[in-house]
């Protein structure tokens, strides 16, 4: 084994503490802060683009270079909006580290609000994970008491403010400018781009939106150096990431390793495929991302080689399905889940989840054709690309994948008459009776 | 069904008034505080009630219709009574083929009620969710939106039935106790309950990488000294 893990962000979680700012302090939380604020805002945004930090939210836009998009000297107010609304399905690091951490995330705000000469921020988190907003509401009062947020932040003369905004349950919410548009109080739909939110973002202000892994990897930058950051990982996907491994695994949970490190070597870490079991496939960063087979376990899992594989790494979201998964129900369950979450405000992710949804649940029954396999494939021909932004392009996914690689699969539904397969032999209780 | 307008004491609503306002104030924009308003809302009624929706309108100076456009738009906000317990099983493919499927279909002939329906006593109501960001758990259950990780249908059932009962009840991750549907609103809403400091901090799953570095002696290079 090449690579090892790299706890930067998880390390620390497993002090009963972790959350509190004492706890946090005591592991040199909040001294990147005062670093920080004794350095020019410009030289900080070249210290973001040095690092080659990347966006964690799944797009992987270089967080620097979305900084240094900022008008400087325009006489508007600037925003930093946090995406916590980490709704993915099988995307599951940003809520354990609000759980155990959430004052790196707020130190990682103070200075890349700092950074872009934004004195308000938002954490925008979904309303689905009622202890997590309480951890943030509790770090936030925290830090206001220390003197890490409000006006003279440390004495730098620094003002800045943060606030807690709870979202009410819409995965659209996870698009930028869905995000932007629910932050003001409208029904969260995606705005047509450009402009793009560094020009007219939150209230028609320059607004940086960032994921919750991206902002709280700041601290680290800026207290172990740009290169620091740089070194870990590959030539184009830098740093480190949590790689979160879920389904048929034997020891599922959160591994934060270099950008790079492959599925065989997470795998071999995390025990393995689980006992009597084999890898059928699996998705690199949530549903959204094509899935991958067996043919994939040496695959870099870095943005690059993710993508000449044909799929995308998004959040490193690892859903590792063994042969007992029948790809077809997996897929009917991710068509119903694009076609509930389709904001509806553009026709081909809208109607199109809808058909396609209807067309693989047909084929889950048994009742299908091969022609219904071409219907699916060529519907999502015609979605992709077509709407105002990625909801209609992610439902194409995981339809164009399996049946890219498990065709038969489709086929031997409709010749057996319905699924062929026992889901109860997928479950965790699978043999335990 | 349609609810009655619930209408609110004129104390009731003066308190109300003076949260919206405190809410409201935390944005460079007072639109800004409708969606946790409507969480307050919640916290009130239960659900988002005609009354609720008048009084956001009122209170941000726009129509009930734009209110009632933004309150359908989101699955948190109910048009029927919550039960004082919200149960919602994730059904999303990870934790479906996991076992959530056969969880959802035990708890809900267990109570005898489908998805987004409560019981007649009015102390359970349970939905179909989405991912909830916890698939390392699965099966998760969720209930007022705190963790219940690694389910079983057995587990579930007498989760609701402990829930039903009137007992205290602790999530895996989360408070050391679930509290009811509209105590949860409020928290939402952004008023704190002073409960951030209960529970774990971690999860197991979530400390499994970070053990076995430990256990291996793996670690981050060290960097510039600070």
């Amino acid at each position: 084994m090449t690579t090892t893990l790299t706890p930067v962000l998880t390390r620390g979680w497993d002090e009963a503490d972790s959350f509190t700012l004492a706890g946090y302090q005591r592991g040199g939380g909040y001294r990147a802060l005062r670093k920080a604020l004794a350095i020019p805002p410009d030289d900080l945004v070249q210290m973001g683009k040095d690092s080659g930090l990347r966006g964690r939210g799944g797009a992987g836009f270089p967080a620097g270079m979305k900084w240094a998009f900022i008008p400087q000297g325009d006489g508007k107010p600037h925003y930093l909006v946090v995406n916590a609304d980490e709704s993915e399905p099988g995307t599951c690091k940003d809520v354990p580290l609000m759980m155990a951490n959430p004052h790196v995330l707020i130190e990682g705000i103070v200075i890349s609000s700092y950074a872009i000469r934004a004195n308000h921020a938002f954490i925008y988190v979904r309303g689905e994970v009622l202890h997590v907003v309480r951890r943030l509401q509790e770090a936030v009062r925290e830090a206001y008491e220390a003197g890490f947020l409000g006006t003279n932040i440390l004495g730098s003369g620094f003002d800045m403010e943060l606030t807690v905004h709870t979202g009410a349950g819409a995965y659209i919410c996870g698009e930028e400018t869905a995000l932007l548009d629910s932050l003001e109080g409208y029904r969260g739909q995606p705005r047509l781009k450009p402009p793009f939110p560094a020009v007219a973002g939150l209230y028609a202000c320059p607004t940086v939106v960032n994921n919750v892994e991206t902002i709280a990897s700041v601290p680290g930058i800026i207290e172990r150096g740009a290169d620091w950051f740089a070194d870990m990982g590959t030539e184009k996907s830098k740093g480190h990431g949590i790689f979160s491994l879920s389904g048929h695994v034997t020891r599922p949970g959160q591994y934060e390793a270099p950008l790079g490190i492959t599925l065989r070597e997470l795998l071999e870490m995390a025990g393995g495929v689980r006992a009597g079991h084999r890898l059928k496939f699996w998705t690199p960063g949530g549903s959204s991302t094509p899935i991958l087979t067996d043919e994939h376990l040496d695959v870099p899992l870095d943005y690059e080689s993710v993508g000449a594989a044909g799929s995308m790494l998004g959040t490193r979201a690892l859903q590792i399905f063994d042969e007992t998964t029948c790809v077809v129900r997996a897929v009917l369950r991710w068509s119903e889940f694009y076609a509930h979450e389709s904001c509806g405000k553009c026709t081909p992710c809208r109607e199109g989840t809808f058909w396609l949804k209807q067309i693989v649940a047909r084929l889950e029954k048994g009742e299908g054709t091969e022609e219904d396999i071409e219907r699916i494939v060529e519907i999502s021909k015609n979605m992709f690309g077509r709407s105002f932004c990625a909801l209609g392009d992610s439902l194409i996914s995981p339809i164009g994948s399996s049946v890219k690689y498990f065709r038969d699969e489709y086929i031997q539904h409709f010749e057996h008459g319905g699924c062929p397969f026992d889901p109860a032999a997928s479950t965790v209780w699978a043999g335990q009776e | 069904m349609t609810q009655e307008s619930t209408g609110w004491e004129p104390e009731a609503r003066e308190a109300l008034e003076r949260d919206a306002k405190e809410i409201m104030a935390r944005y460079p924009k007072p639109r800004s505080a409708l969606l946790p308003m409507l969480h307050l809302v919640q916290s009130v009624d239960g659900y988002v009630s005609d009354t609720g929706i008048e009084f956001c309108a009122e209170m941000l100076g726009i129509t009930p219709a734009e209110v009632t456009g933004v309150a359908t738009f989101y699955t948190q906000y109910r048009r029927e009574p919550a039960g004082e317990y919200h149960v919602g099983v994730c059904i999303n493919t990870l934790c479906a083929v996991m076992g959530g499927d056969e969880i959802w279909r035990s708890v809900s002939d267990h109570v005898g009620v489908g998805h987004d329906q409560a019981t007649e006593d009015g102390m359970i109501s349970i939905e179909r969710i989405e991912c909830n960001a916890a698939c390392d758990f699965a099966p998760v259950v969720m209930v007022n939106w705190e963790f219940f990780d690694n389910m079983t249908p057995e587990k579930s059932k007498g989760l609701v039935d402990d829930l039903r009962a009137g007992k205290e009840v602790a999530p895996t991750r989360g408070a050391t106790s679930v509290c009811g549907f509209k105590q949860m609103s409020r928290v939402l809403a952004g008023f704190p309950d002073g409960r951030g400091r209960e529970g774990v901090q971690a999860g197991p799953e979530s400390l499994r990488g970070l053990e076995l570095a430990k256990e291996k002696g793996w670690k981050a290079a060290e960097g510039e000294a600070p």
